[in-house]
């Protein structure tokens, strides 16, 4: 084979025809937000939090707009009254004294039990007049109230009198009377004062009902109007019951709401800011800057959280007729910033030895592009996630304060303060402690789950893991 | 190891001695006069008192004298009962507070590993279900809440069976100190949990654990002596931090449960302005803490080889 013919001629060469489409990419590209939302909504529990958290949003912020009940206002009639669908009440005559029945002559003849126990008037909430036929032997009467049937254990409930006269067969109730069932039950007493054993008994279902002056002084008229004996009026309605003064719960919850959300909503806000901006600083500067930095951020984490959080409220202290939410603000801000920086400065220092960072130096990016091409978007995600983190924890935080009496301070409420109200009376209305109780739950699980769902979807190292 | 142990005592005397000037810049900046609540015949007494506890002294004596009795171990005398010494009421209640503590732990990392390991071996099975969602409410609901439920179950658990199985509230036997225990730790008993789960998983598929079946391990050994053991360690670092928040967080469940622990006599002590007595249990709080933290550093040296001591 000789030279000439090792020799290639442009014969020899065939053009590769490059294929593009091997190299195109199946999917559209997505940027960083767009697949961290996808992620997102791919994630029921995720997905239900969001909702969870727009509820919440709107329950404060639309709440007091659309029920615009004060929250001060108290009911005084109705004290500690349990959630319920809206009553009516009839309007009646003012209140006249009673009589009561007597009767001249007594039997001599038949059984000890009081018979023949009846309404003497229909039964309202003004007054419950019961009256009943004279016993034979009977010296006198006891009258009973309970609220279920005494049969089984002769459980009669609330002693409501003692009558000592043979003569006197009646009895008025006006004590503290609700549109509920009541069981009253007469016993007859011998000449010593014993009870005998059998009784009679009247289930009783007051009306509710209301004069008409009563009605105007508690502003259950709107246009104060006037109503006549017999009309039906509707009395505020309270969905979520009554507290201990007779407030609104519902109206309560929703102002609460705004104290509580706003602190845990705000005080992260802040704290994270700050964390940033110090910790930046620190992960910036380097060297002696950033171990002083440091040094004082590793001081403030080692106080005592709660004590001092106790000692920075009451140093700023409240002056009367303010609510204690500013001083709390600014402890919370002071105590917790030490975190967010040095979790920023971790990521700048990191982020600052990635190579595609010094790449970027290397072609003569100045420092604003290198923070704000490189630096913000890979710890946003991050950032991010700590501050739906920090919201509950915050939320806690008011709770726990408002709860031991050192936080938001009364008539304010707040869903701490109000639980610490409710659980005074927490065995005879449990909803004033489980409705504050309930809401705290539902927005640090809300947002908990909202958090580790947006640290699945930010955290790309994250994925996969749990 | 000597050299790490010093250097860490140093660090937390620093911390302790910035724990101590912080509450006393922050009590001197509270308003209102500690002596407000006597009842002042004349200027004379006042001023007899106020020399009594050295508040008629420029601020930076105050705060010499201050540090030095704290350096020897002395808090001062109450504000509002007089002739008491702080040290004696630390003495009183502390201890109730630190059994209470010490069981709560105790109680929460026994539950969270065992609830831990067992979601990790359950994986995505009912049990695990079942136990994540009770992690789930255990973060959620305020230990308040808790505290307050478990003691409706309990009376109404009490009338149930007619006699009283466990007190409601109180301090003094073992049977006191049950439930609010079991209350106090479950926050962190969930935690744990997550925390253990998490590290249990991660160990499950480690080269070490595939090594060690390949080889013929049985099941349990490979669980106990690999699994359990490695997955532990996460759980040991965050116990520092932990102790702290059980100690504190005891507050709410000695006010529910009228335990007479120093939480609760801390919170009385703030709304009566007792000066010395805030300060006082701030710091021994702060610096109990920062030893806390500081031996649960020591002891991970010890049970993680790994872990170089620098």
């Amino acid at each position: 084979m000789s030279a000439a013919e090792l020799q290639p001629t442009a014969a020899d060469f065939t053009k590769v025809v490059v294929a593009r489409e091997t190299h195109a990419l199946s999917r559209p590209s997505l940027s960083y937000w767009q697949d961290a939302w996808r992620c997102l909504r791919r994630n029921g529990r995720a997905v239900f939090s969001l909702w969870m958290v727009i509820a919440l949003g709107l329950f404060t912020v639309a709440g007091p707009w659309l029920w615009r009940v004060d929250p001060a206002a108290q009911d005084v009639g109705r004290i500690s009254q349990a959630p319920g669908l809206p009553a009516v009440a009839r309007v009646i005559a003012p209140y006249v004294a009673w009589p009561g029945v007597t009767v001249a002559e007594l039997p001599t003849a038949g059984s000890a039990v009081p018979s023949g126990l009846r309404l003497a008037e229909p039964a309202t909430t003004q007054a419950v007049r019961i009256a009943w036929d004279a016993a034979p032997g009977a010296a006198g009467y006891h009258v009973y109230r309970n609220l279920y049937d005494p049969a089984p254990d002769r459980a009669l409930g609330l002693p409501l009198a003692e009558i000592f006269d043979p003569h006197r067969v009646s009895f008025e109730d006006r004590f503290d009377l609700d549109p509920v069932l009541y069981w009253y039950s007469v016993v007859a007493v011998d000449r010593d004062g014993v009870e005998t054993e059998d009784y009679a008994v009247l289930v009783v279902e007051p009306l509710l009902a209301i004069s008409a002056d009563e009605a105007t002084a508690r502003g259950w008229l709107a246009d104060g109007g006037g109503v006549n004996v017999g009309d039906s009026i509707t009395p505020p309605y309270h969905p979520f019951g009554t507290d201990y003064l007779g407030r609104d719960m519902l109206a309560r919850l929703m102002h609460g709401a705004r104290v509580s959300l706003f602190i845990g909503v705000v005080a992260p806000l802040l704290f994270v800011f700050f964390g940033i901006v110090y910790g930046s600083t620190a992960g910036f500067a380097g060297g002696r800057v950033d171990q002083v930095l440091m040094r004082c951020a590793d001081f403030v984490v080692a106080l005592p959280f709660l004590l001092f959080m106790i000692l920075f409220k009451i140093a700023f202290g409240i002056g009367p007729g303010e609510s204690g939410v500013m001083p709390m603000l600014v402890a919370l801000v002071l105590l917790s910033w030490p975190s967010t920086a040095r979790l920023v400065r971790g990521q700048i220092l990191q982020i600052r030895n990635e190579g595609y960072v010094g790449a970027s130096r290397l072609l003569g990016a100045r420092t604003g592009y290198l923070v704000f091409r490189h630096m913000v978007p890979n710890t946003i995600g991050v950032i991010l996630v700590t501050l739906t983190f920090e919201v509950p924890r915050v939320i806690f935080i008011e709770a726990f304060l408002s709860f031991i009496g050192m936080g938001v301070a009364p008539p304010t409420p707040s869903w701490g303060s109000m639980s610490n109200e409710g659980i005074k009376t927490m065995l005879a209305h449990p909803h004033e402690l489980l409705f504050p109780a309930i809401f705290i739950s539902v927005t640090v699980l809300a947002f908990n789950l909202l958090g580790d769902g947006l640290r699945d979807a930010l955290d790309v190292r994250m994925r996969g893991r749990e | 190891m000597l050299a790490f142990i010093l250097k860490r005592l140093v660090q937390g005397v620093i911390t302790v001695w910035f724990i101590a000037t912080a509450t006393f810049i922050a009590m001197h900046a509270v308003p209102g006069d500690p002596l407000r609540g006597e009842r002042l015949a004349n200027e004379r007494i006042r001023a007899n008192l106020q020399a009594r506890y050295g508040l008629d002294r420029p601020i930076l004596e105050q705060y010499t004298i201050y540090i030095g009795s704290m350096v020897r171990g002395d808090f001062g005398i109450s504000f509002t009962q007089q002739n008491r010494r702080v040290n004696d009421i630390i003495r009183e209640h502390f201890p109730v507070s630190a059994t209470l503590g010490i069981l709560a732990i105790a109680v929460a990392t026994f539950g969270g590993v065992l609830w831990g390991a067992l979601t990790a071996v359950y994986r995505n099975r009912l049990p695990d279900i079942v136990i994540m969602f009770l992690v789930i409410i255990g973060i959620s609901v305020p230990s308040f809440v808790v505290a307050a439920l478990s003691q409706l179950i309990l009376v109404s658990a009490n009338s149930l069976f007619g006699r009283s199985l466990l007190p409601v509230a109180g301090w003094g036997t073992v049977w006191h100190m049950l439930v609010p225990a079991l209350v106090l730790g479950l926050s962190t008993t969930a935690y744990l949990t997550r925390l253990m789960r998490s590290s249990m998983l991660e160990i499950t598929s480690a080269d070490f654990v595939r090594t060690a079946r390949a080889k013929g391990l049985p099941p349990t050994r490979i669980f106990l002596k690999h699994q359990l053991r490695n997955a532990i360690l996460p759980v040991i670092t965050v116990l520092g931090p932990q102790i702290a928040l059980i100690t504190t967080g005891g507050f709410v469940v000695e006010l529910v449960f009228s335990i007479p622990g120093l939480g609760r006599y801390f919170v009385d002590a703030v709304q009566q302005l007792d000066y010395t007595v805030i300060m006082g249990t701030t710091v021994f709080y702060g610096a109990f803490l920062v030893s806390m933290v500081i031996i649960v550093d020591i002891v991970y040296g010890f049970v993680d080889p790994r872990v170089s001591l620098e």
